[in-house]
């Protein structure tokens, strides 16, 4: 029978003092600094689960209890959601030789297999960009990885898993959105896997707390368009998410969600929206022929919305006064596309960037008013729709700011699509 | 242009002749054409001979003469913009009286056609912005078209439920979804804000739509949608749960992402099932951003307009299924049954303006408006030949404005039918069958009324034609005029007499009868005297009732007037002396306790009914010390006695009783009308001045007399005073719905919730 390295791992190292990136306080903090075991794990290994370790604890015992509460490599995070399969990975780099030389072959090819590639497959990718090197997670320092894949390929990652022998790790997976309820039986007969089922909404509040927490150096986590109704002086800038409640946070993945975050656990979904990322993809792939995301991004930032849709200014000649409506807003998304000749006239491109922008402001003036019902003023917008997707950044930015008279900010976050994969990892290392 | 076309002129522009102020809405396939006339047509006037010439005059009572009268009309007709040409040129040509220089125009294809109009009509567009004619037309057929406001549910057992007009129409939200979507918030007549909109519209449906499925007509796209199923191309909750979300409670049914499908799939999409997704991707997003709006200025009334709604049943359907989900049922989805009209309609007022047609309360024509659904081909197989496209609306200056009864418990939530016929399909088709084997008779007294008048019967047989398409595309359409009942069936066809110049057509009969009651009177006040106060008190109610058998309306009492002319008042009271009483309640406790202040009494039939049933009674509460005021139709309908006659009614009677003649000196007595002109009451349309002399009269006992006003109407009015209901069951099968025989006796006495059972002169109506 495999079993994973650290759990025969006597030598306690104070890893828990070493973190290269310190959260900014614990509290905030939803890794395994707040060591309070009360999974069965450490139930079974005979620990009381009421047994409370508070900051004063000795360093000694905290080791202790973050060494034997911490699961076995490998450590994962999944969310499978309509469209794509996040992924994230924790590699450790500080695995000592004893460990190296117990570590079974099939973990080991695991990590090798993950860490030396940045492209798996045919669809499979590692956004290199987006990984987090010297990170200490439970206790150990390594490198947090990002990779993403579509969910129709999930057969195929499944039939690697069962190729690479990943059930004999004997690890728990974690994972969360719609898929790990949908494929749960798949991953059991097709991978011999039990999935740990986790909720998205939970996960991704997780994620992003968490996330923004660790990040210190580097690149900012969070960021802000500065100027954003001046297109010749918008630029992006950090942000700093402190004191980040009350919060509104937009995911916009296949579809969107809007909550309503008032502390890590306390949150509501205030509303949701079907026109999302999966309908602008599914929308340009009926109108242009595309097929990826990237490809419709492409088209769309090469093309001009005005020929497709009609403005105010089509209809009222300029600004509609009466009511403050500027001229070039956009009374009608896809109203050219009524009269036969403009429907003649205009180019792909053009249509790309019209669904770009309908569905980039139509998730904008749900969010402004969800905004004011809720009271909130600072919006977080997540997910992968807005992945290389400055454009439709700019205008959530730009949209929140105008329509807003400057009461709304719209924040970004790097990781966009990964917190509810994150949220799942830290459920793995510290169960809620 | 198609210029083949034949106008039917007579029945669409009608009384062009007299037409100004024009005002014109031109929208993207429809336009909107709305004038004002003045309508001449025949009134029934009664007058008192003249003392001198009395003598030289018949024994009749009173002279009955038919007048000219000319009374104001709106008229409004839509029509698709491929005629608007056409009929530029035939109103140029019929047009002859007019003193107008201008016309008001609003809507998208105002700009385009300007040139056109002003060359042809001669007139000056004068441009009225479309926001602000939209909600202006919004309040005024809010205000005065009864069941104005619909909610539509697809799969209940009538689609359309209509609303009671609100006392108070303010605050409200209007969604116009046009090309694009504007949400405006109004809170009175001249205040109102834009207050949101989105871009995603019925242009977006429509643009996008024709790029997806290749179809370039709006109804084509809808049409397509009504047969495609969204969940090929949508992606759904279970699609990505393999089930329901359930800690959210999302259903698997949900759409988790419009299109979503068509993103991954390698395969062709049917047009039928993109249309319907993307119906409904537009209309859930307008419901969800109208629920936002709607929430965030607290608004529960939110009305939804505009041609992506306008007679289409399959978006009524996708916006309410939106807006019940995004707030749970809390808010309605409503729609308006002139939703088309409301931009010409305020665009005519803005022209109107110096007339102020707002002081002035306006009543739908049954017989000249086309009704809901009239052009939509999917509802109405039995299409119009000759005005096929053509829907037009009239509407009529009521002589007088309407208010609610100042004594309605709740004006919001009253109702004056007793049965809703749209819903009640088995009623339904036994009213309408009533009616039209009613019809005969009606059409050989309408012609017996004008003896002199050679044109009479084909005029009839025009009357006959008109009412019995009405109630054709009523039994196909029950909901074409709002709630379908026996109010506004009896409503339908005195509009429709009217229309062919038969005024009064029993005007003769009430004449006649009368006169042979007066003749009765004294006799019949004599021995009410001789009994004593406990045997009067019964006798009175008796003869009320007895009297109310007299009613032409009703056809078991028709036949018997017809056949047996000598048909009395005292068989009438020996027909009611076996009848059960189906709602009762000892008369001595209505006049046991102290006086009431003031009885206000709504009379039903004119002769025996009034003269020996009500007056006798009303002398009773006389010489209690009650002040009455008598309230009568302001118009004729069938055998009821209108105010015009009650006044020399009264007059003779008080010429030979001094009870009476002190009442009236002493206005203790008041004689008013009640804005009616139809044989049902609706309490919520009275004539200002009765809910003025109510009010100031501290009324505290209505009484409601007769089958129309307390049985099809106001059997289940609450009021906040005392209440009397008295009526005989002159029909046999609503005598059977209601558990009793023909003849059968309503009495229902009601004292509010909280109140004294016996009159009390402390009561004071709010």
């Amino acid at each position: 029978m495999a079993f994973n390295g650290h759990q025969r791992e006597d030598e306690g190292i104070d890893e828990d003092e070493t973190p290269t990136k310190q959260p900014r306080s614990e509290k905030e903090m939803p890794g395994c600094f707040k060591t309070e075991p009360h999974n069965e794990a450490s139930a079974s290994a005979g620990r009381s689960t009421s047994e409370r370790r508070t900051s004063n604890s000795t360093m000694r015992h905290r080791a202790d209890s973050v060494k034997k509460t911490r699961p076995p490599f490998p450590w994962f995070g999944m969310d499978i959601g309509g469209t794509l399969v996040k992924l994230v990975y924790f590699e450790p780099k500080d695995i000592t030789a004893e460990e190296e030389q117990e570590e079974v072959e099939n973990l080991k090819s695991i990590r090798r297999y993950l860490t030396s590639n940045t492209a798996y497959g045919k669809t499979g990718i590692r956004d290199v960009h987006l990984e987090l090197q010297d990170l200490t997670l439970c206790g150990r320092t390594g490198n947090l990885h990002f990779i993403r894949f579509p969910t129709h390929d999930l057969p195929a990652f499944l039939q690697m898993g069962r190729n690479k022998h990943f059930s004999s790790l004997h690890t728990t997976l974690c994972a969360t959105g719609g898929g790990a309820y949908k494929f749960e039986s798949d991953f059991r007969t097709m991978a011999d896997l039990q999935l740990h089922k986790l909720d998205e909404l939970d996960c991704l509040i997780r994620g992003v707390l968490y996330i923004d927490s660790v990040m210190s150096s580097g690149p900012s986590e969070c960021y802000y368009f500065e100027n954003p109704t001046d297109p010749d002086h918008c630029v992006q800038k950090p942000y700093t998410l402190e004191n980040p409640y009350p919060l509104l946070l937009v995911n916009i993945g296949s579809g969107v969600s809007i909550l309503a975050v008032y502390s890590e656990s306390n949150y509501k979904r205030v509303t949701g929206t079907s026109l999302g990322g999966g309908t602008f993809l599914g929308l340009c792939c009926l109108l242009t022929g595309c097929s990826t995301f990237e490809e419709a991004l492409e088209m769309a930032s090469q093309g001009e919305s005005t020929r497709v849709d009609k403005l105010v200014r089509d209809i009222y000649g300029g600004d509609y006064e009466r009511f403050g409506l500027p001229g070039w807003a956009v009374a009608s998304s896809f109203g050219n596309m009524m009269s036969k000749e403009k429907r003649e006239s205009v180019s792909k491109e053009d249509l790309a960037r019209a669904t770009l922008v309908t569905i980039t402001n139509n998730i904008g003036s749900i969010t402004r008013m969800c905004a004011l019902n809720e009271n909130i003023e600072r919006v977080v917008f997540v997910g992968n729709f807005l992945r290389v997707n400055t454009l439709s950044m700019k205008l959530l930015a730009y949209a929140m700011d105008y329509w807003s008279k400057g009461q709304l900010k719209a924040l970004f976050l790097r990781h966009e699509g990964y917190f509810g994969a994150v949220g799942a990892l830290l459920e793995l290392l510290h169960p809620s | 242009m198609d210029k083949s076309i034949t106008l039917p002129p007579d029945e669409i522009f009608r009384n062009l002749e007299n037409a100004k102020r024009f005002a014109i809405d031109i929208g993207g396939s429809l336009t909107k054409l709305a004038y004002y006339s003045t309508v001449q047509h025949k009134v029934a006037k009664v007058r008192s001979f003249d003392k001198a010439t009395k003598e030289a005059a018949s024994d009749k009572l009173y002279e009955i003469s038919v007048q000219e009268e000319v009374t104001a009309r709106l008229h409004f007709i839509k029509f698709e913009n491929a005629y608007i040409e056409t009929c530029l040129d035939f109103i140029k040509d019929h047009l002859v009286n007019t003193e107008t220089k201008v016309i008001k125009a609003t809507g998208g294809g105002a700009h385009k056609f300007k040139e056109l109009i002003e060359r042809k009509l001669g007139l000056k567009v004068d441009k009225e912005d479309e926001m602000t004619c939209l909600i202006k037309g919004c309040n005024f057929v809010l205000r005065n078209i009864p069941h104005e406001a619909f909610v539509y549910a697809k799969h209940a057992d009538s689609e359309f439920r209509f609303q009671t007009t609100q006392p108070d129409i303010f605050p409200y939200l209007l969604v116009n979804i046009g090309s694009g979507v504007s949400i405006v918030k109004v809170e009175s007549e001249d205040k109102f804000e834009r207050i949101g909109g989105s871009s995603i519209g019925g242009g977006t449906f429509w643009g996008l739509g024709a790029l997806l499925t290749k179809t370039k007509r709006f109804d084509e796209l809808l049409q397509l949608a009504s047969k495609g199923q969204h969940t090929s191309v949508d992606m759904l909750v279970k699609d990505i749960y393999g089930g329901s979300y359930g800690s959210l409670g999302l259903t698997g049914d949900l759409i988790a992402s419009s299109f979503g499908k068509s993103a991954t799939a390698d395969k062709e999409f049917s047009k039928e099932d993109m249309a319907k997704s993307l119906l409904h991707m537009i209309s859930n997003d307008i419901g969800q951003l109208a629920c936002l709006y709607a929430k965030l200025h607290n608004l529960s009334r939110v009305y939804f307009g505009g041609f992506f709604i306008r007679g289409h049943p399959v978006t009524m359907h996708t916006i309410t299924y939106s807006i019940n989900f995004f707030t749970k049922g809390e808010v309605q989805a409503l729609f308006l049954r002139h939703e088309g009209y409301l931009g010409a309609i305020g665009a005519f007022l803005k022209g109107a303006e110096e007339d102020n047609p707002n002081q002035y309360s306006w009543g739908e024509n049954y017989a000249g408006s086309s009704g809901l659904m009239s052009v939509s081909p999917d509802m109405n197989p039995m299409q119009r030949a000759r005005s096929g496209t053509f829907d037009m609306l009239e509407m009529d200056r009521l002589e007088r404005q309407l208010v609610n009864l100042p004594l309605l418990q709740d004006p919001s939530s009253y109702i004056p039918d007793t049965m809703d016929l749209t819903e009640d399909a088995l009623a339904r088709e036994y009213w309408l069958y009533c009616f039209e084997e009613a019809l005969d008779g009606v059409v050989k007294r309408a012609v017996a009324s004008q003896p002199d008048m050679p044109e009479a019967a084909e005029r009839a047989e025009k009357f006959r034609q008109k009412y019995r398409h009405k109630l054709q595309t009523l039994r196909h359409q029950p909901f074409a005029y709002g709630s379908l009942t026996v109010r506004s069936l009896l409503d339908t066809r005195e509009h429709c007499l009217n229309e062919f110049n038969f005024p009064d057509p029993y005007s003769k009969i009430k004449q006649n009868e009368n006169d042979i009651a007066l003749k009765y009177y004294q006799k019949a006040v004599k021995s009410l005297e001789e009994l004593s106060w406990e045997e009067r008190q019964f006798a009175l109610v008796r003869g009320v009732l007895a009297g109310n058998v007299f009613d032409w309306g009703a056809k078991a009492v028709s036949d018997v007037l017809e056949s047996d002319p000598e048909f009395g008042f005292e068989q009438a009271k020996r027909q009611l002396e076996g009848s059960k009483c189906l709602k009762t309640t000892h008369p001595g406790f209505l006049l046991q306790g102290p006086p009431h202040k003031c009885a206000l009494f709504f009379v039903d039939n004119s002769g025996v009914d009034i003269i020996l049933g009500v007056i006798p009674f009303v002398r009773e509460l006389l010489s209690r010390g009650t002040e009455v005021v008598l309230a009568s139709n302001s118009g004729p309908a069938l055998n009821d006695v209108t105010n015009g006659e009650l006044q020399i009614l009264t007059e003779r009677i008080a010429a030979m009783d001094p009870v009476i003649q002190a009442g009236l000196r002493e206005d203790r007595l008041t004689l008013v009308q009640s804005g009616s002109s139809s044989p049902c009451l609706d309490l919520s349309r009275l004539d200002k001045v009765l809910a003025q002399v109510v009010r100031e009269r501290q009324t505290d006992l209505v009484i409601i007399e007769g089958m129309g006003r307390a049985i099809h109407t106001n059997y289940y009015a609450m009021l906040s005073c005392e209440s009397l209901k008295m009526a005989v069951i002159k029909n046999s099968w609503l005598a059977d719905r209601l558990g009793g025989k023909l003849f059968s006796v309503v009495f229902k006495y009601e004292v509010p919730a909280g109140k004294p059972s016996q009159g009390s002169a402390a009561v004071t109506p709010s």
